[in-house]
């Protein structure tokens, strides 16, 4: 599904550790060492209590497949029909991805099932985090 | 906020509504402007106050000879200019400004003097949306769907009745792009955008603009045209980001600006005459419908397919034919305004016998913001 071409981020210095861990196959997150809140995107500190006081960690990988769409129509980088899905982490926040390794149809791609996060190299600078049906 | 201090006395579209090559975008803001103020007897001269977006208010106001004592350029999607009026009417109340215009033009399918709709890679929509395959909001706004879908067991066959129904309005409508009536098969067997969405799912692309002029409900009285007073005013803004939206069943945007405007009316949503909820696509009226408290969750797709927001029906809905049958811009909140406006006064194509109040209720970007404005025609 992938090809070359796809639009890839461009990091700040406040999101430079996450493309760091994703190029070093790492899925970070952030957690607030006040209010133990665990979020994403990536901020240099808590949405909920705005502490500065916040820590990098290492999230499973594990999720579930919370919603998608099955995009028909042609963008730089993709083959139609794709999946243009968000997944809810273990950890509890969602993000916005591509479920790979899977028909990409309404029949394969079933709300709630699990998925495991795959690295995906870019380019030198950018990995992106994938997803793929759980193995096992 | 004081309720029903002020009004709307001047309302106006551009003169021609679809595919529009003779006019840039500004072009459009100034053409709905001039509509308006010919709509109630106003000259440039007579305009203290400009809000609009997309396009700054200092452009506009050179444009068109307007020298302001205020201005407003809040640019948050297509419900600007619902939060433009809560902005408007503050402004006028506490005597920032007397006579306030609001203009919106927007070459969206032309697209002769856009500024260009871009994601910067930095932002955050950048990084972590964009590189995932979105394509703008027919790919974006959807993706909530199918968790709704599933959470209280709606059936695409149950959300095509949206666009069927709405359809019906817009062929009482002379000015609606599509008039022809259309079946759940129709819906259905259109083209495929982004599953579960089909091309009569998604709203239309076209050019065009609005404008309203705001003044004292006091001052109102000695216009030409029938004043629209505002009765209530909410807004509010969740994320940039749909992936990032709290509740993929439920806009928090909604349920902030909806109930607040509710409650600065007084009012019961019995007492509603007459709805318009933003509809770029078929199911922001369900979460409209659900959010602003009109029905419990899950419910507001029985409510359409059974006929009750149809012509004859107990809560007219989206009655100009919304921005999947009427005309969308791009930013289609000034339509739905003026489209609440003409049922107040009681001038709209599709009239509701008697219509007293209207609720508009307008989004922002995918889910990103919220406006409501309750509109009435009851004298203070």
């Amino acid at each position: 599904m992938a090809q070359a071409g796809r639009a890839l981020p461009q990091p700040t210095p406040e999101t430079q550790h996450f493309w760091d861990g994703t190029k070093a196959n790492e899925l970070l997150l952030q957690r607030c060492d006040d209010c133990a809140k665990v979020y994403f995107p990536p901020r240099p500190f808590c949405p909920v209590c705005a502490s500065r006081k916040v820590s990098v960690t290492k999230a499973s990988g594990r999720a579930k497949l919370f919603s998608y769409v099955i995009h028909h129509r042609a963008v730089p980088g993709f083959t139609p029909p794709y999946a243009i899905a968000v997944v809810e982490l273990a950890e509890g926040p969602r993000m916005m991805t591509n479920i790979v390794d899977c028909e990409q149809t309404a029949e394969a791609l079933v709300l709630d099932m699990p998925v495991e996060v795959v690295f995906q190299p870019q380019d030198d600078a950018i990995t992106l985090p994938l997803f793929r049906p759980a193995k096992g | 906020m004081p309720h029903n201090t002020v009004a709307v006395v001047g309302a106006a579209e551009t003169t021609k509504l679809g595919v529009i090559p003779d006019l840039s975008q500004i072009g459009l803001h100034a053409d709905a402007a001039i509509n308006a103020m010919a709509d109630c007897g106003l000259k440039p001269k007579d305009i203290d106050g400009i809000a609009t977006a997309n396009e700054t208010p200092v452009q506009l106001a050179h444009y068109l000879g307007i020298t302001p004592t205020w201005i407003d350029g809040t640019s948050v999607g297509g419900c600007s200019f619902m939060i433009h009026v809560r902005h408007a009417a503050a402004a006028i109340e506490s005597g920032l400004a007397k006579t306030i215009l609001i203009t919106h033009g927007e070459s969206g399918k032309s697209r002769i003097g856009n500024p260009p709709r871009s994601v910067p890679p930095s932002s955050l929509a950048g990084q972590f949306e964009q590189p995932f395959g979105p394509m703008g909001p027919p790919s974006m706004f959807t993706i909530p769907v199918l968790r709704y879908m599933k959470t209280y067991g709606v059936t695409v066959e149950q959300i095509a009745q949206v666009c069927v129904v709405q359809r019906e309005w817009a062929a009482k409508n002379p000015r609606a792009t599509f008039r022809n009536p259309i079946t759940t098969d129709d819906v259905l067997n259109s083209r495929m955008i982004a599953y579960p969405f089909r091309l009569l799912m998604c709203c239309l692309v076209t050019d065009g603009g609005g404008a309203l002029i705001l003044t004292s409900a006091e001052r109102a009285r000695d216009f030409p045209t029938k004043p629209v007073y505002i009765l209530g005013t909410g807004e509010s803004a969740e994320t940039p980001m749909v992936s990032q939206m709290e509740d993929f069943t439920s806009s928090r945007a909604f349920r902030v600006a909806g109930p607040t405007a509710f409650k600065e009316a007084g009012i019961a949503h019995k007492d509603v005459d007459h709805l318009m909820i933003y509809d770029a696509f078929a199911h922001l009226p369900l979460y409209g419908l659900e959010d602003l408290g009109f029905l419990p969750k899950g419910e507001a797709a029985a409510f359409i397919a059974g006929r009750n927001t149809a012509p004859g029906g107990s809560l007219p809905l989206n009655t100009n034919g919304g921005g999947l049958s009427y005309m969308h811009s791009g930013m289609y909140g000034m339509y739905a305004l003026q489209e609440s406006v003409r049922q107040i006064r009681g001038v709209a194509p599709a009239q509701i016998p008697g219509a007293k109040i209207s609720v508009c209720h307008g989004v922002g970007g995918m889910f990103a913001a919220s406006g409501t404005i309750i509109f009435s025609n009851q004298a203070p």
